[in-house]
């Protein structure tokens, strides 16, 4: 077959061309890495590649299938991890120059899983550092680039996975949201996102950001790779106190169905309020009338709590990053700042050093609102409004099966465009939050394309644990329509 | 509520984070701005309301009082940034007033 | 002005358990630094705490010890603080809801008991150690101890004297060991206590300002440096200065107290729940099943001993000391039915060469076989129980049988009648008054006759056929 092909192909037409002999793991590697050098220089999407090791395992692989074809689901698939995900051997960066030459004595859950498998890793990719972030502008090692128009961010944090799964760097990739930053960037790449509930995927070997809110999820050409991949990735782990020991079921078997009959779906008003770019809710409102016509049931519900969500948020995942960083000390692993005279002067450079603008402005944040005097007004505020928000879903999913919004106010924005203003940048978080307060699972997909030829995302919301449900959605909207047959040029 | 400039100072201390003059003025303005947006939390009654730790409704989750292997100390010892001696180096500890 | 001492006590009890309190590495003390770690008690990125069900059940079981309440909903919130003995940055610790609240044990003081409230008694994992490395000023840092199950105990401030808090710390110790949740080692540092103390004038109802003090690892340096802080706080103040609230450390080769550091400016460990971790509930049966699976404890023991084997309260007291000596004692007395018998031998012979070699009962060179091994000897009538007594330490030093110590020194009691007759006669012939004297009904002198026969033997003689011997021969 054309290998210049390969590259465009989904992760399971990949699958099937792989496991009925047609295409050879090496033959998918190194199409792979060319398609990577040839867009990379434009795109930067990874921190680090790893095409030795990728070409070595993929000549095992075919090595060890010569004449006999059984395979696992993931066998030779190249996929990208976003680079707070620990790979043992391979350097975890988080994108911070306090973890540069860190190289993770063990595997994080979801890659033992995907090891396990035997998949191939392409490499770690770009984010903002320490998954704070929404545009991968505060990556230390310098920002990736959204494939439809380089001189637009590719959104964050996962900005390096999204962005290498639009250009055809990888088949598909992990990222982690903690409040968007999986289905942000999917977004604005024009690909698929999907948070899962929290407790559904492990975070054992997950760099912590905020870890009331972190989860790990796929990001990929369509909403079929997503159901794929997450299968490969959830189930219960005796390692993450937090995760949840619920079975996994079979989540293709939920794309079986085309239609959305008796599927009740909320539309929340909140969420198509002031600040919605009015290209974005045309097609977002468009897309809601594609579902009904796919047989949903519509409805109108309200989500008052909604503006509390950025408050609330920032509030909680900032205190809890300035704990879950505070282990960044120069002891044990990581920067040291050279030449202290004592213990504590060696803390302060190696944290000043190590650390970007906003990694320290939200640990200053999340100790200011833990310290002596602060703790009621602000967390434990947080925390009972977090209880506020929880509420209000769990009401509404008593009367629709899936709530639909849009996933951001406006498509991809310009470099350097919200980089002063840091509030401004918090609050284009807003419809994606309010999943991770109240954990539930949320998956992105492209319903459509601004003027400016941007891509629009669409956000579904389920019950906790009903990824099928969302995937079905999600499946019947994205087989409805022909979004995600554009691809963008990379120029 | 002004956070003022020695507060700010007060926290970078807490953090272990040296600012320079213009950070500590950058972040005085920024903190101020959020947590003056943060006050709309006071316009939510929670009076009465459990706080929200965790989303998850499990408890009890344990592991078996089991020893496993640990790691070698090349590995343990592999990522510090200047180890002697089986240990992790630091400089002196001198205590803080 | 007189002075009144108000003592409070804070323990750190390290739990028995295999593994760690939140990861799988080993606890053994002493291995080569860094070997018992792993991602998750360095303080790797990425890495999650599980809680080890064990130390949990150890800490409930300390708390029913102790008297206390079980909280039913537990969280472990983190303690933030930077030093690099604590890999994360942070302590995971328990703050608002501890497992166990308003406990109190009981304690010997000034001839009469008295109780002492334990406030609360909380699980937190323990730090590593920070060794300071000769000549350079640097300090190393070994993380193996990083993450060892603790039970932190702290009292109400109700003691008041060095004597007082000596005996809490003993019985403390001996309670926690007896639920065999701890090994009670002081210079490894498996029981670490810290007093707190303030002085007040006597009749004051506010308390004075508090000094802590560290770096007591015996309970002659608890006495010692109690008793050193009394004398100083009570100095300083009688001419008219001020007590800091500092934390102090006791220097035994200098026999006093200085300063480590001071709390003029408090730390702020903005304590918040760990979101690692879900809530711990510790349901009424859970409680009720471990408190079933409580061992007897001392007082208990004490009770059993005199109800069942009748001996006496300040024996069953004596014998139940130590967790290890009332098993001993259960042991002989299970081999040999006489708790009295029993009873004087474990707390003479016994306890004199265990008090001088500093051992426990469970440590003894001469296990509970060869105690009872000897006193049949003496029933049996093969030594006399002088020459038991007198072969006692060298059971406990050789490690040899008493019977083959009986043999090769041939000690064995002289019963065979020919050779005691002879004996006999020739004592009557060198004591023709006594003789005369018992003749004419003087009974007593008997036992001085018996004596002799003894002296004459060597002590080997068997004194019961002795006086059978003797009467026969006067009759």
């Amino acid at each position: 077959m054309a290998l210049t092909v390969i590259h465009k192909m989904t992760l399971a037409e990949l699958q099937r061309k792989f496991t009925a002999g047609d295409v050879t793991a090496t033959e998918i590697v190194r199409t792979y890495f060319l398609r990577v050098a040839h867009v990379e220089p434009k795109v930067n999407a990874y921190l680090t590649q790893c095409k030795d090791a990728a070409v070595a395992q993929a000549e095992r692989l075919d090595q060890s299938l010569k004449g006999w074809r059984k395979t696992t689901p993931l066998m030779a698939m190249p996929l990208a991890v976003k680079d707070n995900i620990c790979t043992e051997g391979v350097r975890t960066t988080c994108a911070s120059r306090m973890l540069e030459t860190f190289v993770p004595p063990y595997d994080a859950t979801v890659v033992a899983k995907l090891r396990a498998q035997n998949y191939l890793l392409l490499g770690k990719t770009n984010l903002d550092e320490f998954a704070m972030g929404s545009s991968t502008e505060n990556s230390a090692f310098g920002a990736s680039r959204n494939p439809w128009n380089i001189q637009t961010v590719p959104g964050g944090s996962s900005g390096g996975s999204a962005a290498a799964v639009a250009a055809d760097e990888c088949v598909a990739a992990l990222g982690s949201d903690t409040g968007g930053s999986i289905r942000q960037p999917a977004a604005f790449c024009g690909v698929v996102g999907l948070k899962p509930t929290y407790g559904r995927v492990s975070r054992y070997g997950l760099v912590a950001f905020a870890s009331s809110l972190d989860q790990i999820g796929p990001i990929t050409k369509d909403v079929t790779d997503a159901a794929i991949l997450l299968g490969a990735i959830a189930g219960h782990d005796p390692r993450d106190s937090t995760s949840a020991n619920v079975p996994v079921p079979d989540y293709l078997k939920a794309l079986k169905r085309k239609d959305l009959k008796r599927l009740k779906v909320g539309v929340p008003a909140e969420y198509f309020a002031d600040g919605l770019d009015p290209e974005v809710e045309q097609a977002v409102r468009t897309a809601i009338e594609g579902l009904r016509e796919l047989g949903a049931d519509i409805r109108e519900i309200k989500l008052p709590t909604t503006d509390a969500a950025v408050a609330t948020y920032y509030v909680i995942a900032t205190a809890e990053a300035s704990s879950n960083l505070a282990r960044y000390d120069g002891v044990k692993f990581g920067l040291r700042a050279g030449d202290s005279k004592d213990l504590l002067e060696m803390y302060l450079k190696t944290r000043a050093e190590g650390f970007g603008p906003e990694v320290k402005r939200r640990i200053m944040l999340g100790t200011y609102v833990l310290s002596a005097g602060y703790y009621d007004a602000y967390y434990g505020k947080a925390q009972a409004v977090r209880t506020l928000i929880r509420r209000e879903f769990e009401a509404a999913f008593e009367t629709v099966d899936l709530i639909v919004t849009p996933v951001t106010p406006t498509t991809a924005f310009k470099f350097g465009e919200k980089a002063q203003d840091p509030l401004q940048m918090y609050l284009s978080d807003i419809y994606t939050i309010s999943a991770n307060l109240a954990g539930l699972p949320a998956i992105s997909l492209p319903c459509g394309f601004s003027q400016a030829g941007m891509p629009i995302g669409l956000q579904l919301i389920g019950r906790p644990f009903e990824e099928e449900t969302l995937l079905r959605g999600a499946h019947a909207y994205e087989q409805a329509t022909n979004w995600r047959l554009k691809k963008p040029l990379v120029r | 509520m002004e956070i003022t400039k020695q507060e700010v100072e007060k926290v970078a201390k807490l953090a272990r984070l040296a600012l320079s003059e213009a950070e500590t003025t950058a972040f005085s303005k920024q903190l101020n701005q959020i947590v003056a947006y943060v006050q709309k939390l006071k316009t939510f009654s929670t009076e009465d309301v459990e706080p929200t730790s965790t989303v998850l409704g499990q408890t009890n989750v344990f592991r078996p009082d089991q020893v496993q292997a640990s790691l070698s100390s090349e590995q343990a010892l592999g990522n510090a940034p200047d180890a002697e001696a089986q240990c992790f180096r630091v400089p002196k500890i001198i205590q803080e007033s | 002005m007189t002075y009144e001492v108000v003592i409070g006590v804070e323990v750190h009890a390290q739990l028995r358990t295999q593994s760690k309190l939140f990861c799988p590495c080993g606890t053994t003390f002493g291995r080569t630094a860094n070997s018992q770690t792993c991602p998750v008690c360095l303080g790797l990125p990425g890495s999650l705490p599980v809680i080890n069900e064990k130390a949990v059940e150890m800490a409930v079981r300390a708390g029913l010890a102790m008297n206390g309440t079980i909280g039913v909903r537990n969280r472990f919130a983190r303690k933030n603080y930077f030093y690099p003995d604590l890999p994360k940055g942070y302590q995971i610790s328990q703050y608002e809801a501890p497992i166990c609240e308003h406990g109190w044990i009981e304690i010997a003081a000034g001839g009469t008991t008295k109780r002492v409230r334990i406030r609360r008694a909380h699980l937190e994992e323990d730090a590593g150690k920070n060794l300071h490395e000769a000549g350079s000023g640097m300090s190393l840092v070994d993380l193996n101890r990083a993450g060892t199950p603790l039970l932190e105990i702290v009292t109400e401030p109700d003691l008041s004297s060095s004597e007082e808090v000596v005996a809490y710390l003993k019985a403390l110790r001996e309670l926690l060991m007896y639920l065999d949740v701890c090994d009670g080692n002081m210079e490894e540092g498996s029981f670490r206590c810290e007093p707190n103390l303030s002085l007040r004038p006597v009749g004051q109802t506010a308390y004075g300002t508090k000094v802590e003090l560290k770096n007591i690892n015996s309970f002659k340096f608890v006495k010692d440096a109690v008793d050193y802080e009394i004398k100083r706080q009570t100095k300083v103040l009688s001419e008219g200065g001020k007590i800091y609230q500092e934390t102090r450390l006791w220097n035994h080769e200098r026999g006093e107290t200085a300063v480590m550091r001071s709390k003029e400016e408090a730390h702020d460990y903005r304590y918040f729940p760990d979101p690692d971790l879900v809530p711990l509930e510790i349901s009424a049966e859970w409680i009720e099943q471990l408190r079933e699976g409580l061992p007897e404890l001392a007082s208990a023991k004490q009770q059993r001993f005199i109800a069942e084997y009748g001996i006496p309260e300040y024996d069953a007291g004596i014998l139940t000391s130590s967790k290890a000596l009332a098993v001993y004692f259960d042991a002989c007395v299970k081999l040999y039915p006489h708790p009295k018998t029993v009873s004087n031998w474990v707390m003479g012979e016994l306890l004199r060469e265990l008090n001088h070699a500093g051992l426990e009962a469970d440590a003894s060179p001469v296990p509970p076989e060869r105690l009872i091994e000897l006193l049949m000897l003496v029933d049996q009538g093969v030594v006399s129980l002088k020459v038991a007594r007198d072969i006692f330490p060298d059971v406990y030093a050789s490690g040899k049988s008493p019977a083959q110590i009986v043999q090769d020194k041939g000690l064995t009691q002289v019963s065979d009648e020919g050779a005691l007759v002879s004996i006999i006669d020739e004592v009557l012939k060198n004591n023709p008054a006594q003789v005369a004297q018992f003749k004419e009904g003087k009974q007593q002198v008997l036992g001085f006759l018996v004596g002799q026969v003894m002296k004459a033997s060597g002590g080997k003689a068997n004194p019961g056929k002795v006086n059978e011997l003797l009467k026969k021969t006067l009759g």
